[in-house]
């Protein structure tokens, strides 16, 4: 990409810090948090062509991870995040091996994610040492040490830094072996596997590797909202929301998530914005949503590949 | 169909007239160029998403209110000033009604009413709190909303523990004028923050009214069916069921105890999720008897009578949530006319000194402590005949409650 | 705890599963025949619900009676929206089919919020409290109707994919779409009959589940899950699959309910669901994928 293009780029990402209005701040900081989830999706889900249906399981456990050291155990939120990365990537590398040594592959692979994360929503509604379905609220304790900020701006510059860690990460694979050995199974598994490529072991890394970075999401929202539930953490609504942002803005793209991200935001806060009778706002989004998978089958990325043709 | 309610177009068709409130006071202006600036109010609710029978209930009680203060010159105090409502769809997410709250503000709202449930009431409250802004709490019932110490937030409605407080006295004495036949309970509850809280306060205050609770069982949202629970109830032999769940488990579960022939003597909810005129119209074999501690109006005061017409002739049912939409935004308006101003520090303090009488709910004035107000109750409901009636305390009841219920 | 209420439970498991196997006929046709997750199935049932009521309400025609109507109200539907959303919006490609059902089903579901309100409605009919008694046990008559219903439905489904040339000529193109059309079978015009079929079969599930349950914008989502594993766990495309998968989750639920409690219970279902699909990946009655 050109200079130019990273610059622009760049002033895009700080200009939110300009902005006095904490509306906005709020619905970049949303955008962006919804850009870094989608980027860890992508990381598996994308690059490596395993639709998941479950990855809340490994937010679910970061924000839960981040609420029992505020609560029970007292541990500073900031270790709270390699904790949770470290768990994100235990439980994708467990339920990674697990499914693809069993061969699962689409939509059963899909699914299987799917189940998962509804094993650990009941668990979290069940269980006392998680709350309960009451959830567990966090303590209000502002402050750098305690990473809770009340300024939307310090909020924002949080997500900024997890999106960007999400990006490299993201440009990391796509020019490595390992991302190499993963397109090659996304777009041929038993060629690839014709040519030495251990399938089992790199889908598998795939997974704990979004995992990780998924879960660090989890803290952050947990140390932004303070509170977390098992529908928060959870519920298939935000495997869904992750899925559609990826898709909708380019699978395996590294810019995919972000336009995603924007676009869907863009549509959602300004038709909440104008229209109040309930329903009609999501049912716009929805229809807009159908509008872009017809006209832009390979995401929003896609479009630039279109214009340089046209 | 022109709304008795509003005297705005509101046929469910022509729906998008739902923001009409905003649409009357923004076209008022425009004839009387003399009219003081509108005050901007906002309404922040889930009306999409899983809560959005109640959120909508809410938000068209909230905006009958901006009618008829709007209809009665508007703020007098303030020149006649005009209420305009700021519309917010909270989707049952947190992030978006912290999000709404942000994003009302910076339009200019000088108060808000909300949220239904407690986690968006509890996360839109403390996102008000930045602006120190005045939040009427509407619905939102968990004690914490009021207890953080946040000095914009006020409930003119009975939080949880003032409301299980209640609801076991009243049980107390309904059976006592029985004669104490009942000596047993089960408890079923929905297992996150609103059943499992509630059931575990209803635990603790059976045992000092002397009912034994023979079995707990929680259950999830959604559950699909109740036949095991209910066969298990059916084994233990209870004298009294008692529910707290949502609207949906609310229904199959009551119809499930009835199909099953489980012998009670009452079913007793607590905050029961699906006890309303809706189900005593629509399942009038189940509903008949079933009784149910919640939010009501006083039945006995005319006023109140003269509101459930309007809101049924609307066409909509008239449930709780209505009531406690309207008077959240009358609580509101009654302390702009008090200080005369919207200003959000001296709004937030003649709340906080409000002794708001104009209305028909059974708390006499109110008196906030912390923003809780003190006056605030619930009261034993009792579906007869096919409509509810007030069975305790005695001075707004309504009918005397029929306890034990007559074997089939 | 006594035999008597275990076996009840059993009972009950069983009918309960008749209706789940209800809901999993039509998407393990879909998703046989288009190999994807139809994330509108919850939805359509939703609306096919609604219809139910609505005529019942209205019209006065009792849910049992206009059950032919609606399914063919609701074949209407399916293939409409194959015809004219679904197929033109993804072109066949996977990917973009299950983005398709997504987006319609947020579609339908807020169109229904905006229609119907987020109100729940329940509906009483002379059969909603009609029970069955079989020894100690009461047998709720809707879900002993719903549960035979079923069977037959199932049994039909199959005769027809396997019996009649349109039967075959779906399964052709769902094993070898390009082969099909050199024989002269139009791919699109099949995959719109089968999601016709399959939202039909959820019209027939709307009816026989109104008189025992509830109808609300939300009512679809109650059920997904458990019809996507009921498919899964019987084979995709299985109609005796889908059959016997959704009696071994109702049974997995009711009982896993009675031992573990409603709450922990459900997890059962999802337990259940992960060690089959790792021990055997084609699901309990698939052929090879």
């Amino acid at each position: 990409m050109s200079r130019m293009a990273w610059m622009g780029i760049a002033v895009l990402a700080l200009a939110p810090f300009a902005l006095t209005s904490q509306y906005l701040v709020n619905i970049a900081m949303l955008t962006a948090f919804s850009a870094f989830l989608g980027q860890a999706w992508n990381l598996s889900g994308g690059f490596g062509g395993l639709t998941s249906f479950g990855h809340t399981a490994f937010f679910g456990l970061g924000a839960y991870v981040a609420a029992l050291f505020a609560t029970r155990w007292g541990i500073s939120p900031w270790l709270a995040l390699p904790a949770a990365a470290a768990l994100g990537g235990l439980a994708g590398a467990v339920i990674g091996f697990a499914s693809f040594r069993a061969g699962l592959r689409g939509s059963y692979f899909a699914l299987v994610t799917l189940a998962f994360a509804e094993v650990f929503h009941v668990l979290a509604t069940s269980l006392d040492f998680t709350g309960g379905g009451q959830g567990i609220n966090l303590p209000l304790k502002l402050g750098l040490a305690n990473f809770q900020f009340v300024d939307r701006r310090a909020s924002y510059a949080v997500v900024l830094a997890l999106l960007t860690l999400a990006m490299a990460v993201a440009f990391r694979l796509r020019g490595s072996r390992f991302g190499a050995r993963l397109a090659a199974i996304r777009e041929n598994e038993d060629a690839a596997r014709a040519l030495g490529v251990d399938i089992v072991r790199t889908k598998t890394a795939a997974l704990a590797l979004s995992g990780a970075v998924t879960a660090l999401g989890g803290v952050v929202y947990c140390q932004t909202y303070l509170f977390v539930d098992p529908q928060i953490a959870f519920g298939v609504e935000r495997s869904v929301e992750m899925l559609l942002v990826v898709m909708i803005g380019g699978a395996g793209t590294v810019w995919g998530p972000v336009l995603g991200a924007i676009a869907l935001h863009l549509v959602a806060d300004t038709s909440r914005a104008w229209i109040a009778t309930p329903g009609f706002a999501p049912m716009l989004y929805g229809v807009v949503l159908l509008a872009i998978i017809g006209l832009l089958p390979g995401g929003i990325v896609s479009l630039r590949e279109r214009l340089r043709r046209a | 169909m022109t709304n008795s309610l509003t005297g705005i177009r509101l046929t469910r068709r022509a729906a998008l007239a739902t923001g009409a409130a905003t649409a009357a006071t923004l076209a008022a202006p425009m004839v009387a160029r003399a009219q003081p600036a509108a005050i901007k109010l906002g309404l922040i609710h889930p009306v999409t998403g899983a809560l959005a029978f109640s959120g909508a209930q809410c938000r068209l009680g909230g905006q009958m209110a901006i009618a008829d203060v709007n209809a009665a010159g508007g703020i007098k105090s303030m020149g006649g000033a005009k209420i305009e409502a700021l519309l917010g769809d909270a989707q049952g997410k947190v992030e978006i009604a912290t999000s709404l709250v942000d994003q009302m503000a910076e339009a200019g709202a000088a108060g808000f009413t909300g949220a239904f449930a407690s986690n968006l009431g509890l996360a839109a409250t403390t996102a008000a709190a930045k602006y120190n802004l005045p939040f009427s709490i509407d619905s939102g019932i968990v004690d914490s909303i009021t207890t953080r110490g946040l000095k914009n937030v006020f409930r003119f409605f009975p939080n949880l523990s003032m409301t299980i407080g209640g609801a076991m006295p009243a049980l107390d004495g309904i059976n006592k004028a029985a004669g104490s036949p009942a000596k047993t309970a089960v408890l079923v509850h929905e297992n996150g923050v609103f059943g499992t809280s509630t059931a575990k306060a209803v635990a603790d205050g059976l045992a000092k009214i002397g009912i034994k609770v023979l079995g707990t069982f929680p259950h999830a949202t959604p559950t699909r069916d109740f036949t095991n629970i209910v066969l298990q109830i059916k084994a233990l032999k209870p004298d009294l069921v008692m529910m707290t769940n949502y609207e949906n488990e609310y229904v199959l579960a009551a119809r499930t105890i009835v199909q099953q022939r489980v012998p009670l003597m009452a079913m007793y909810s607590v905050l029961g999720g699906g006890f309303n005129l809706k189900f005593a119209k629509e399942a009038p074999d189940v509903a008949e008897n079933m009784m149910d501690f919640n939010h009501w109006y006083n039945v006995k005061d005319p006023r109140s009578a003269a509101f459930r017409k309007r809101v049924e002739g609307a066409g909509h049912v008239l449930t709780w949530e209505v009531p406690f939409g309207y008077f959240a935004v009358k609580l509101l308006a009654d302390a702009w006319q008090n200080a005369g101003t919207a200003d959000k520090d001296k709004t937030v303090a003649a709340l906080a000194a409000s002794t708001f009488s104009d209305h028909f709910m059974p708390y006499g004035p109110t008196k906030f402590i912390d923003g809780q107000n003190q006056g605030a109750q619930a009261v034993a409901l009792q579906i007869q005949k096919g409509d509810i009636a007030v069975v305790w305390p005695t001075e707004f009841a309504s009918a005397k409650a029929v306890f034990p219920r007559p074997k089939a | 705890m006594s035999g008597e209420i275990i076996a009840a439970a059993l009972v009950n498991g069983l009918l309960t599963g008749g209706v789940y196997a209800l809901v999993a006929l039509g998407l393990t046709l879909i998703y046989g025949v288009l190999h994807i997750v139809n994330f509108a199935h919850g939805s359509l049932l939703m609306l096919a619900m609604f219809a139910a009521y609505l005529m019942a309400t209205w019209a006065g025609i009792d849910p049992y009676l206009g059950l032919p109507l609606v399914a063919a109200l609701m074949f209407a539907v399916g293939w409409g929206l194959y015809r004219f959303v679904i197929g033109p919006v993804s072109r066949g490609e996977d990917r973009a089919l299950l983005l398709a059902t997504l987006g319609l089903a947020v579609v339908l579901d807020n169109l229904a919020l905006v229609l119907f309100t987020g109100d729940t409605r329940q509906l009483e009919t002379p059969l909603t409290f009609a029970m069955w008694q079989v020894g100690p046990l009461l047998l709720s008559v809707p879900k002993l109707i719903s549960f035979a219903v079923a069977l037959v439905l199932a049994c039909v489904l199959w005769a027809f994919m396997a019996l009649t040339d349109t039967g075959r000529a779906i399964r052709a193109v769902a094993r070898e779409p390009e082969g099909a059309r050199l024989m002269g079978i139009r791919p699109q015009r099949m995959f719109a009959l089968a999601y016709g079929i399959g939202v039909a079969c959820l019209g027939a599930a709307a009816c026989l589940l109104l008189p025992s349950f509830y109808v609300a914008p939300s009512v679809g989502n109650v059920f997904m899950l458990v019809a996507f594993t009921i498919v899964v766990l019987g084979g995709m495309g299985s109609f005796p699959g889908a059959m016997l998968g959704g009696l071994l989750i109702g049974v997995t639920e009711s009982l896993g309910g009675l031992f573990l409690g409603e709450s922990l219970g459900p997890i059962c279902i999802s337990v259940v669901f992960i060690a089959v699909l790792l021990l055997r990946p084609t699901g309990l009655f698939g052929a090879a994928r």
